[in-house]
């Protein structure tokens, strides 16, 4: 479980197919981050049958809020935000092509259907550890919807960014699975 | 009478806001480093790890250890033989917030009309303060940023007397059961029992602010909570939810007096960052 694998984007299903929950991932690559405000403009794209402010097919989008950055950084504190928030959102995102999620905390029923269907994958960064993700941004730039703030769609170009294999294409929840594995009957 | 002019508070308020942000407690990483040592599964002790990791790197950069700067709790305890001068001490405390959090790169994460606009107010204020009277000539500040996170997992519930401490400890871990990955796990569960609705889940919140390496100074509620800390930690969240032994570091209980006819219990939950900071200005 403590073996690595590097992982490129853009994603494909041919890529994500052989991961399993538990696995480690160091993911490189563009990913794009969005939480509730942004998710909720983006499906309203969808439904109007407009594009998106980025293309979705093979994308990451990262459910996270960062903080401010200093001078001459790219990015603040950036770790995961909760995302069953977002789940009224994802299906549709992964219906239009979205291959990775990146958050923290169990998605609900209907977004780990549309992972199987869509061969999509979700990972789970560590919350509160917003220094060691942000160091792994190493260009950050808002490409959509700038009077959000820190809600604000950007596009981040990350390097070996670490993260854990929550759902995987085959229907598998390490937020069941691995509470099973660790739960105590009285 | 003592008088402090409260220009004197807003340098105070800006650095606990900026120190408790970027400086992990000594008692909060304490008790990470003493659950690592008993985590059996490996993905919980790799994230145990990236938690220390992190720590230390958010002290080195001067970073927030979070994102989630969190919304301003502001405690006060006002010696009764202080006189206020020179302004409004609110504004001041907000000011001081106002300060922190553009100076220090800490996120700004308030909106204002919270259903129909949700508009950001783009200084994090106002502040969530809770003033306190207290004998004494000083006066007391403590910033607790509390993350969204592990504040939505949080519940009051007017439970009966005839649930007894049975159904307290019931209802707390079926909270944390309810909660899972969510509130960023291991946290520090605060619980404040009786008083009123609204005056249990402050005590709950109050509750959070008693240093993890002491004990509950009442036996029998030190027992209390070390039995539902045992329950919670054999739910098998995990650090994150992911799986593991450490989904909580403490659990901290508070009680007052309350009416004949309840018994409210409130749960308020914090993760693992755990951020409080006090100042005294005498």
């Amino acid at each position: 479980m403590s073996d690595e694998i590097k992982l490129q984007t853009p994603l494909t299903t041919e890529m994500l197919e052989g991961l399993n929950v538990g696995d480690k991932v160091l993911l490189s690559g563009t990913i794009y981050t969005a939480r509730d405000a942004a998710h909720k403009r983006l499906v309203e794209l969808l439904e109007a049958g407009k594009e998106l402010p980025f293309d979705p097919v093979g994308a990451v989008i990262y459910y996270v809020g960062p903080a401010p950055a200093r001078p001459g950084k790219p990015i603040g504190s950036a770790g995961p935000t909760t995302s069953y928030r977002m789940d009224p959102y994802a299906p549709a995102l992964m219906d239009a092509g979205l291959k990775g999620m990146i958050g923290k905390g169990p998605r609900g029923q209907a977004v780990i259907d549309s992972m199987v269907k869509n061969k999509a994958v979700y990972f789970a960064a560590v919350g509160g550890a917003a220094v060691v993700t942000a160091q792994a941004v190493k260009e950050a730039k808002i490409i959509a919807y700038e009077d959000l703030g820190a809600e604000a769609i950007r596009e981040l170009k990350v390097v070996d960014f670490p993260v854990f294999v929550a759902n995987d294409t085959k229907g598998n929840d390490i937020y069941q699975i691995g509470v099973e594995k660790y739960k105590i009957d009285d | 009478m003592k008088e402090i002019n409260v220009s004197r508070v807003i340098p105070v308020v800006k650095k606990l806001c900026i120190d408790s942000n970027y400086y992990a407690s000594p008692d909060v990483v304490e008790k990470i480093e003493y659950f690592l040592e008993k985590e059996e599964s490996p993905t919980a002790r790799d994230i145990l790890n990236l938690i220390l990791e992190n720590h230390k790197k958010a002290a080195e950069e001067q970073m927030p250890m979070c994102q989630d700067t969190g919304v301003a709790v502001v405690f006060v305890e006002l010696g009764q033989d202080v006189h206020l001068i020179g302004g409004d001490f609110n504004e001041a405390i907000n000011e001081g917030v106002r300060q922190g959090y553009q100076e220090g790169y800490l996120r700004k994460s308030m909106v204002d009309d919270p259903v129909i606009e949700r508009k950001n107010t783009k200084d994090n204020t106002p502040a969530l303060i809770y003033t306190e009277i207290v004998p004494g000539n000083s006066l007391k500040i403590t910033v607790a940023p509390k993350g969204g996170g592990a504040e939505n997992m949080s519940e009051v519930k007017m439970m009966k007397a005839a649930d007894g401490i049975e159904g307290v400890k019931d209802f707390v871990v079926d909270r944390i059961k309810r909660s899972g990955g969510n509130p960023c796990p291991p946290v520090v569960v605060g619980v404040g029992i009786g008083g009123s609705f609204e005056q249990s889940a402050l005590l709950a919140k109050k509750a959070l602010l008693r240093p993890l390496n002491e004990k509950n100074p009442d036996p029998k509620w030190a027992a209390v909570e070390d039995e539902i800390l045992e329950r919670i930690n054999k739910l098998g969240i995990g650090p994150q939810g992911l799986g593991g032994r450490t989904t909580a570091l403490a659990v901290q209980i508070l009680y007052k007096p309350c009416h004949i006819a309840s018994m409210p219990v409130a749960v308020n939950v914090n993760c693992h960052a755990h951020r409080h900071l006090s100042a005294v200005i005498d």
